[in-house]
């Protein structure tokens, strides 16, 4: 991280700043050297930012209608969408923006898989990453639970009882998790308030996400290290604050689409239906941005194994820094990692179309390929195509292939110190 | 350090310390988690009683037990030969019927799919009995599990005749 030197030119910005450098902290921020040539699957973060914000300034606003009790949760909801002013608007915003916020964050991953930005030395930035995704999973399901429609109860159903997968413990550990021997009002009530509350840790998370951040800096499309600041970098504002505001104005437009023109068609029909113990959908599916790993979970045909599967093929992210062997970051210099990136791309959108069908026949068996093949990019493909892989030439600085000229790193070292 | 490091008086004090300490965390840990467990009101409701006098032989009925549906059938003559013809090795989760209806004529069993809990759909499957819509699960007539990802046959709870019209349950 850059030095900071910043002295407040005013006499009381230098007194307060004196006690607690909140300004030094702001001039960090205002001039935080940025790579030059960041492209915009880079504004994703400030996207995943502005999507945090609304989800908790919208839920915290539906919180002060929606009540957490099993007779009166479904009638609540209802109630905000009919008689609570912009009701209706808020809730909206709030459920498309969950699926909005997951858009975003799978952008924000591949973006990350491609130009390999999870590698050293932003590991921690990565598994930080990783961990507010499994927060975001979470927080999700547990929101998906509080309208107690149909779809809610027994999605919360199918959900709490992989853990009966479990050994021994199963039973024990479903019943703790439920309060009573099914899902009921005592599960509400704390995933209420369990949803209340990991939205903060969220929070908490992308403060250190984006402290570890600006520890290395950002990685970039051709993945070199920067010397900072240099002729290779821009100060945070006002370009990038322009640029991300920029791309989240398009982003906006989406979001717009889905909450003003089709609000419900990333949810399910059967969750205006009242939750009711008695009787199962016909076709339980999760929503959109679970899929994928529903479909590893029905893939394996032994119910803890299943369980175990679906765990490791997020846990098997957390490790990737470790699996992916190739020193060179971007997949731009990597021309077999990057056709292989897009097989892989490829894959989990297959997974999340079998998630969403019925596990049997040639659905099945195209969920089984899929799995496998999952497993095997991460752990068998990675790790030996780093070893092997002939990679292209990766230029010494990001104004080096612009400029021209050999890449002589003399040359190009003078050039910097211009 | 190269010579090993003498025990002092007070070493003891850090680790008798410690070793309070940690038993103090988790007395007060232990509510906070076990807070989450079923209450009483949960508990007390363990029992529910059932009227089956117009049940219908080939019919069933589903009632609400502890949050869970239970499904009580009464089997035709077809249905409990069904289910005692099957060889028990060809079940995954080997169970007599004899051991899963006491009175051959009446099955009650937890209508909760051991897959991942959802509800089966009954006379439905290829065996002839239940089937779970969520992941495939196949029942047959004695709710033992024959084909798909459910690991057990479904659950029997502890019922008992009160007298021949009634079922308790619990």
């Amino acid at each position: 991280m850059s030095d900071h030197n910043y002295v407040p030119s005013s006499k009381l910005g230098k007194w307060f700043n004196d006690r607690l450098p909140l300004l030094t902290l702001a001039d960090h921020l205002k001039e935080y050297p940025t790579p030059k040539n960041l492209n915009y699957w880079w504004t994703f973060g400030g996207i995943l930012t502005f999507c945090l914000m609304t989800q908790i300034i919208t839920g915290i606003v539906l919180a002060m209608h929606y009540v957490a009790h099993a007779d009166l949760a479904f009638d609540s909801v209802e109630h905000i969408m009919r008689d609570v002013n912009y009701g209706w608007l808020i809730r909206y915003v709030h459920a498309n923006g969950a699926s909005m916020f997951f858009l975003a964050v799978y952008i924000h991953i591949f973006r990350s898989l491609y130009y390999g930005s999870y590698k050293a030395p932003r590991e921690v930035i990565w598994i930080l990453g990783m961990i507010i995704y499994l927060l975001m999973m979470m927080t999700a399901f547990m929101g998906y639970v509080l309208p107690w429609g149909q779809m809610s109860f027994w999605g919360a159903t199918v959900i709490t009882n992989l853990f009966s997968a479990v050994p021994f413990f199963g039973e024990g550990i479903t019943n703790w998790l439920w309060g009573g021997y099914s899902v009921d009002n005592p599960t509400l009530t704390r995933f209420f308030s369990l949803h209340y509350l990991l939205p903060f840790m969220i929070l908490g998370l992308v403060v250190l996400h984006i402290w570890a951040l600006h520890v290395p800096g950002n990685n970039n499309p051709i993945g070199i290290d920067l010397k900072k600041p240099s002729k290779d970098t821009v100060p945070f504002h006002p370009y990038i604050v322009i640029k991300d505001l920029f791309a989240l104005l398009l982003f906006l437009i989406v979001f717009a689409f889905f909450v003003f023109y089709s609000p419900n068609i990333l949810g399910h029909s059967d969750n205006y239906i009242e939750a009711n113990p008695l009787v199962t959908p016909a076709h339980i599916v999760p929503e959109w941005y679970l899929l994928p790993f529903y479909a590893i979970l029905r893939s394996v045909p032994d119910k803890l194994l299943g369980v175990i599967a679906m765990f490791a093929s997020i846990f098997i992210l957390v490790i990737l820094p470790w699996l992916d062997t190739s020193k060179i970051r971007s997949a731009i210099f990597r021309p077999i990692y990057k056709q292989l990136y897009w097989i892989l791309v490829l894959d989990v959108l297959i997974l999340g179309y079998m998630g969403a069908m019925p596990a049997e026949g040639t659905y099945l068996l195209i969920a089984r390929v899929a799995t496998a093949y999952y497993f095997i990019h991460f752990l068998i493909i990675l790790p030996l195509l780093g070893k092997r892989e002939k990679t292209l030439s990766v230029p010494l600085s990001i104004t080096e292939p612009v400029l021209g000229g050999s890449p002589n790193p003399q040359m190009i070292k003078k050039k910097e110190l211009d | 350090m190269s010579e090993k490091k003498k025990i002092e008086r007070r070493d003891f004090i850090f680790t008798a310390s410690y070793a309070l300490g940690a038993v103090g965390v988790g007395a007060v840990v232990w509510p906070l988690v076990d807070q989450m467990n079923p209450d009483r009101s949960v508990k007390a409701l363990a029992s529910t009683e059932v009227d089956v006098s117009s049940l219908e032989p080939g019919k069933s009925i589903t009632v609400l037990w502890r949050g869970k549906p239970v499904f009580i059938k009464r089997r035709t003559q077809d249905e409990i030969a069904e289910a005692r013809n099957v060889k028990i090795e060809d079940l995954p989760h080997p169970e007599k019927d004899e051991d899963r209806a006491k009175n051959p004529e009446w099955l009650v069993m937890l209508g909760i799919c051991t897959h991942l809990g959802c509800v089966p759909l009954g006379d439905k499957g290829e065996y002839n009995g239940w089937f779970c819509p969520c992941h495939g699960s196949h029942y047959d007539t004695s709710g033992r599990i024959r084909k798909g990802p459910a690991p057990t046959n479904m659950e029997i709870p502890k019922y008992e005749f009160v007298n021949s019209n009634t079922i308790k349950i619990g």
